[in-house]
């Protein structure tokens, strides 16, 4: 399979979309809303779940179920405020102690006028520079679309996961085609270079998992629900130096 | 076969044109159209002497004309960018840019003094690909906030950035994530960090160390965004406002602390590093 079946794949309409995740994993789940300062953005959704026992605070990109509820959420692509709602619930969670598992699923963070007015940059350097240092574990997992920084916004993680079918890069195919070649239509040769799949990430150690996708979802949301079992004990066991000193250099050897 | 385009830019000025003497050699302002002389220029600090115009401007000219003389240092000079996924036509973009800037990589750190106060300093440069983000780039960054933390010096960062370096994939990305970490160590050990945005800070930049500033500057007329302004017309299929993502719409809507033109640059800086001088620092 070319790199470029695997970006259609990743934006195929059918996929599990972030919220899917978070209903089929988790138990209890109750949304928050809103980022205190302006709005609430649909595209990114937050809340409190339980993994199990555990309280968790979980977010994820949502690119909406059909239609009508795309254009609500604007296909997945955050406004600033989607990424201050982000930041005020890893506040909360960091502040009660619980982990954060995040789902990360854009195209990139939007490209708007009004996003620009209220500091689509700044958003997502703040959230960067919280997650940074965030004194809870951070669990990332890339469930399809990994669009750039308005992905990377939710992804500066102890440990950061991806689904098969999943992809990660800095620039679109299409942007990178049309600004190196200036020509759209090499969107195939841009997907290969640019070195976008899950197993270029695992490679390029990005990510630590892998994790198999088949036609029907149930085994990958089982899949994962294990691993989270498995690590968020472990992440939580740590003293909040070790943890972040860990993520500090996770992210210090690229 | 060895691509040889893009080796060679067409000359910009009279000077390169084959002109020995910088006396009577001109330019023409590109905001106002006044024909000035290269010198006139220079002596401006790269501005157009007539409507302030900012050209922009090396990262040595920058220490040349904030630092005291003799006091800058470079630091990781050794740090130099490299083809790490194999994507064409990147080695050669690499040896094009070092010939154009004369410079290893696309960011100039070491330490200075301005007005006496000492600061470790970083540079972006414009005309190495334009300021894209690599992995040098981003880990000369990353070590100079290290570095300054180390020593709890103030980091002064002058950001230009096209955006990512797309050549560099995920890894470029990755930069982000790495100075933001080591940024927030620095700030944390309660050291000043000014970053001064310069035409144009843009992408992966803006979206980290450029806005993470505790103070930020920018220069007059700078554009500074997130996305650029050809990419939002054809999201939102409407023409853009006057001034749009320029310094003073970033002001206005309160995401910079202060437009510096270039001139007052050494005097704002210094007495912004003054004003945070730390207890028990000889004074």
């Amino acid at each position: 399979m070319s790199a470029y079946d695997k970006v259609l794949l990743a934006r195929a309409k059918g996929r599990p979309t972030g919220l899917s995740y978070i209903e089929n994993i988790f138990t209890d789940f109750i949304e928050l809303h809103g980022d205190r300062r302006f709005a609430d953005d649909p595209a990114i959704v937050g809340g409190i779940a339980r993994l199990d026992d555990l309280p968790v605070t979980v977010l994820c990109m949502e690119k909406g179920s059909d239609t009508k509820d795309r254009v609500r959420r604007n296909f997945g692509s955050p406004n600033p405020e989607g990424y201050r709602k982000a930041l005020r619930l890893m506040k909360q969670a960091e502040k009660f102690g619980r982990p954060v598992v995040c789902f990360v699923d854009t195209s990139g963070a939007f490209c708007g006028l009004g996003a620009e007015e209220r500091g689509q940059g700044q958003a997502i350097a703040e959230n960067l520079l919280e997650l940074s240092s965030l004194r809870v574990p951070v669990v990332s997992v890339l469930v399809g679309e990994g669009g750039s920084g308005g992905a990377l916004a939710l992804a500066v993680a102890d440990r950061v996961w991806i689904l098969e079918n999943a992809i990660y890069s800095v620039i679109s195919p299409e942007g990178c085609a049309s600004i190196l070649w200036k020509d759209a239509k090499r969107v195939r040769d841009a997907a290969e270079c640019m070195k976008l799949t899950a197993e270029d990430m695992l490679e390029l150690g990005v990510v630590e998992e892998i994790f198999p996708e088949e036609k029907d979802p149930t085994a990958t949301y089982e899949a994962l629900a294990a691993a989270l079992r498995e690590a968020l004990p472990q992440l939580l066991a740590l003293s909040p130096q070790d943890l972040l000193e860990q993520r500090y250099r996770r992210f210090r050897q690229f | 076969m060895v691509n040889l385009m893009g080796l060679f830019r067409s000359p910009q000025n009279e000077l390169e044109k084959g002109g020995t003497e910088v006396e009577g050699i001109r330019n023409v302002c590109p905001r106002c159209g006044v024909s000035i002389t290269l010198s006139e220029q220079e002596e401006n600090l790269n501005t157009c002497p007539h409507c302030g115009h900012h050209f922009r401007m090396s990262p040595r000219e920058r220490v040349a004309y904030l630092t005291d003389e003799d006091t800058f240092e470079e630091l990781f000079e050794e740090v130099r960018g490299r083809d790490v996924l194999g994507f064409p036509g990147y080695e050669q973009k690499l040896r094009n840019a070092r010939l154009a800037s004369r410079e290893k990589e696309g960011v100039l750190c070491g330490v200075g003094d301005i007005e006496g106060e000492k600061a470790a300093l970083f540079f972006m440069d414009p005309s190495f690909m334009m300021g894209s983000m690599g992995t040098a780039v981003g880990e000369k960054i990353t070590r100079l906030f290290e570095y300054a933390a180390g020593l709890s010096l103030p980091v002064i960062g002058y950001t230009v950035s096209g955006g990512a370096r797309m050549q560099e994939g995920i890894l470029s990305l990755m930069q982000m994530a790495k100075t933001s970490a080591a940024l927030k160590r620095h700030s944390d050990g309660g050291n000043l960090y000014i970053s001064v945005l310069t035409d144009p800070t843009t992408g992966g930049v803006t979206a980290s160390f450029a806005m993470d500033g505790d103070i930020i500057l920018a220069e007059p007329d700078a554009t500074v965004g997130f996305a650029g302004a050809r990419v939002i017309e054809q999201t939102i299929r409407k023409k853009l406002p006057q001034g749009f993502q320029k310094a003073e719409f970033l002001l206005e809507h309160g995401f910079v602390d202060r437009i510096v033109p270039r001139s007052e640059q050494r005097a704002t800086l210094a007495q912004l590093l003054r004003l945070h001088r730390k207890r028990g620092d000889v004074l």
